[in-house]
C-alpha cells in the first residue's frame, strides 16, 4: 500500500477528471448515434445551425476588422489614461450577461439611448439578427481585444523602427512586421473571442430574444429544446462540443514567432494582471 | 558626395543630448559609456527620435529641422541602420529580410556577404557573425546615402568580433558613404573610423583622429577612455622646465606638458617599460613595486604594477621572468606622459 497522501491526490485526480468529463461524454452515449444524427436534421437545430453560422461568420469579422486595428493604435501609443481605457475594454469580460442584455437594451432599444434616431432612420435592432450580431459582438470582442493589445504590445518596438527606415511606410510596417508578429496572440485570442460567442446567451435572449429561424441561435436552441425534444437538444450540444473541442485544439496548435506570447501564455492573456 | 550636418539638442533621462556634427564620405565613430546618448543620436538621424530641437540634413535636403517644422518619416530618410542586436525580422528568411530594404540587388548582395547558402534560414538558425552580415546587407539593399552602425561588434565573441572588424572596415572604406558608428569600444572605433568622437553624458569631449586623441587628450575622460594609466596628483613648476607632479598615492612624477594644480597624469600602457632594477636610461619616471597582476594577451602582455599597467611582449616578460608577486620596475619618459585637466 502506497502513503496516504499518494492515494489521497490519485482520488482527488480521478474525481476531478471524471466530474469533467462524464457531463461531455454524456451528449454523445446518452442516446444512440442514429437519434443523435436524427437530432442533427430536426429543422429547429437546422435553423438555429445556420442563424449561428450567419451571425457569428458577420461578428467575427468585423470584431476581427475594427478590432485588429484598435488594438495596434491602444498598443502602439502611449497616452494619458491608457490604463482606464483597457479596463474599460475590459469590463465586458466580467460583466453578467444580463446586464449586458440590459445594457444593449438602454442603447439601442426603441426606448434607448439611441432609440429615437433609430427609429427616425426606420431602423429597429432588437429581436433582429443585427441584435444577434450586437450580442455576440459586446461580449465577445473584448476577449480579442485584450489580448490583441497585448501581443502588439510585445511586437519589439525596435522591428517595427527597422522596417521602417528600410524605407516601409507606416500600414506596410504593420501589416508585414507587426501583425505577423502578433499573429499567435491574435490568433489565440479571437479563439477565445469565437468561443465566447458562440456560446453567448444571456444578452442574446434579453435583447435578442429566441425566434426560430431569426434570433434563435444553437446556444439557444439548446435551452428551448430541452423542454420539447430532449434528443435535439443533444444533438445540438454534441455540435456545440465538436466546434469548441475544435476551436481549443486550434489555440494549442497556432503557430507564435513571439517568444514572449506563446499559445498556453496567450490564453490566459485576457485575464492577467499587468 | 552630399555632407550630412546633424545638430541635436535633446533631453534625455538625466541630462542633456548636445551634439554637432558634420560628415562627409568618412567613418566617423562615436565613442563612450553606455548611456551617453549615442544609439539616440542614430535615431534621430534615422527619424526614430524626434529632437526637441536641431537640423538633420543631407546635402540640400533638410530631413528635420527647427522644432519640427520639416520633420520626414523614417521612410523618406536615405539611411542605412544596423541595429545593435541587429534587428532581424524573425519571422522572414535571410532572403525576404534582405529583400525587404529592396529587391533589385538582393542576389548580388547576398553573394557579396558571402550568405547566399543561407538564403532560406531565419535568423534565429544564423550565428552572430551571419546576423550581422544579413543586417549589413539588408541595410545596403535600399541603397542608403547614410550608414548608421549602433554597436556593430558588441553582439560577438572575441574570435568573430576579429574577423568581422577586419570584414567591416573594407567594407566601409569600399563603400565610401558617409558612415556614423557608435560603440563603447575605443580599439574598434580607432580601428574603424578615420575620426572619433568620444561622447559623454550627452556631449562630445573630442573629435579628431584616433592618434590626435592619444597623442593629445583632452581631458581626464578622454584619456581614460582611450586606455591610458590615469595617475591624480598636484602640478607644480619643477627643474629643467619640466612639470613635477605630485602624485596622490605618494611620490612624485615627471612631464614635459606644462600644468599647474589638480591634473591628471596620463601615460599609455605601451610606453611604460619594466625592468628588473631601477637601471640608468633616459626615463626619468620610475615606480618599483610587485606585480600584481600578468594578463597574456596574444604576443602581448599586460602587467599591473601599482596604480600602472605596462604593455610589453610576451618576448621581454619572458627574458625578465615577470611572475605575479615578483619584483619590478616600471619607467615611463617625461615626454610621454601627458598631463590633462581633471573633469
Amino acid at each position: 500500500m502506497r502513503s496516504p497522501f499518494a492515494a489521497l491526490l490519485a482520488v482527488a485526480t480521478a474525481l476531478a477528471l471524471s466530474f469533467l468529463i462524464l457531463p461531455i461524454l454524456a451528449i454523445f452515449v446518452d442516446i444512440p448515434p442514429g437519434q443523435l444524427l436524427d437530432g442533427m436534421n430536426d429543422p429547429a437545430a437546422v435553423d438555429a445551425l445556420l442563424v449561428t453560422l450567419k451571425t457569428t461568420l458577420i461578428a467575427n469579422a468585423l470584431i476581427l476588422l475594427v478590432g485588429t486595428p484598435a488594438a495596434y493604435l491602444i498598443a502602439t501609443n502611449a497616452f494619458r489614461g491608457k490604463a482606464v481605457l483597457v479596463t474599460a475594454v475590459e469590463l465586458p469580460l466580467v460583466l453578467p450577461p444580463a446586464v449586458a442584455g440590459i445594457g444593449l437594451l438602454a442603447a439601442f432599444g426603441r426606448f434607448g439611448l439611441l432609440g429615437g434616431g433609430l427609429d427616425f432612420l426606420s431602423l429597429s435592432i432588437p429581436f433582429t439578427q443585427v441584435a444577434v450580431v450586437f450580442a455576440v459582438i459586446f461580449v465577445a470582442s473584448p476577449f480579442y481585444l485584450r489580448a490583441a493589445i497585448s501581443a502588439f504590445e510585445s511586437v519589439d518596438a525596435t522591428l517595427t523602427g527597422a522596417a521602417r527606415t528600410l524605407g516601409a511606410g507606416p500600414a506596410r510596417t504593420f501589416l508585414r512586421v507587426a501583425l505577423p508578429l502578433a499573429s499567435g496572440g491574435l490568433g489565440a485570442g479571437w479563439a477565445l473571442s469565437f468561443a465566447r460567442g458562440i456560446g453567448e446567451f444571456g444578452a442574446t435572449i434579453m435583447f435578442a430574444g429566441s425566434l426560430q429561424g431569426v434570433t434563435q441561435t444553437l446556444s439557444l436552441a439548446v435551452y428551448e429544446q430541452f423542454d420539447v425534444n430532449f434528443d435535439v437538444a443533444l444533438a445540438i450540444g454534441a455540435e456545440l462540443v465538436v466546434v469548441s473541442a475544435f476551436l481549443l485544439l486550434a489555440v494549442k496548435l497556432v503557430p507564435s514567432w513571439t517568444r514572449s506570447s506563446s499559445p498556453s501564455i496567450t490564453l490566459s492573456a485576457p485575464f492577467a494582471s499587468r | 558626395m552630399d555632407t550630412l550636418e546633424l545638430s541635436l539638442d535633446h533631453p534625455l533621462r538625466s541630462f542633456r543630448l548636445s551634439v554637432e556634427l558634420e560628415l562627409g564620405r568618412e567613418t566617423l565613430a562615436l565613442v563612450g559609456p553606455s548611456g551617453a546618448g549615442k544609439s539616440s543620436v542614430l535615431r534621430a538621424i534615422a527619424g526614430l527620435l524626434r529632437p526637441q530641437r536641431g537640423r538633420v540634413a543631407l546635402g540640400p535636403d533638410t530631413w528635420f529641422d527647427g522644432d519640427g517644422a520639416v520633420d520626414l518619416a523614417p521612410e523618406r530618410r536615405s539611411v542605412g541602420l544596423v541595429f545593435q542586436e541587429y534587428a532581424l525580422f524573425p519571422h522572414l528568411d535571410v532572403r525576404r529580410n534582405v529583400a525587404f530594404g529592396g529587391r533589385e540587388r538582393v542576389d548580388e548582395l547576398l553573394e557579396r556577404f558571402r550568405i547566399s547558402h543561407l538564403a532560406r534560414a531565419r535568423p534565429g538558425d544564423l550565428s552572430g557573425g551571419e546576423r550581422q552580415r544579413v543586417a549589413l546587407a539588408r541595410a545596403l539593399a535600399r541603397d542608403p546615402a547614410v550608414l548608421l552602425l549602433d554597436e556593430p561588434l558588441s553582439a560577438l565573441d572575441a574570435h568573430t568580433r576579429g574577423v568581422v572588424r577586419g570584414e567591416l572596415g573594407e567594407l566601409l572604406a569600399e563603400l565610401r558613404l558617409p558612415t556614423l558608428i557608435v560603440t563603447h569600444d575605443f580599439e574598434d572605433a580607432a580601428a574603424l573610423a578615420d575620426r572619433v568622437g568620444v561622447i559623454v553624458e550627452g556631449r562630445i569631449l573630442q573629435l579628431g583622429a584616433a592618434a590626435e586623441l592619444l597623442a593629445a587628450p583632452a581631458d581626464e575622460f578622454v584619456a581614460s577612455f582611450t586606455g591610458a594609466n590615469l595617475l591624480h596628483g598636484t602640478a607644480r613648476p619643477g627643474a629643467d622646465g619640466l612639470t613635477e607632479v605630485v602624485l596622490d598615492t605618494g611620490g612624485s612624477a615627471f612631464s614635459t606638458d606644462q600644468a599647474k594644480g589638480r591634473v591628471g597624469l596620463a601615460v599609455y600602457p605601451w610606453e611604460v617599460s619594466l625592468a628588473r632594477t631601477e637601471s640608468v636610461d633616459s626615463a626619468v619616471n620610475h615606480l618599483s613595486g610587485e606585480v600584481s597582476s600578468l594578463v597574456v594577451l596574444g604576443n602581448r602582455v599586460r602587467v599591473r604594477v601599482g596604480p600602472l599597467s605596462a604593455e610589453v611582449t610576451a618576448a621581454s616578460a619572458e627574458r625578465l621572468a615577470l611572475s605575479e608577486g615578483g619584483s619590478v620596475v616600471a619607467s615611463f619618459k617625461a615626454t610621454a606622459s601627458r598631463l590633462v585637466p581633471l573633469s
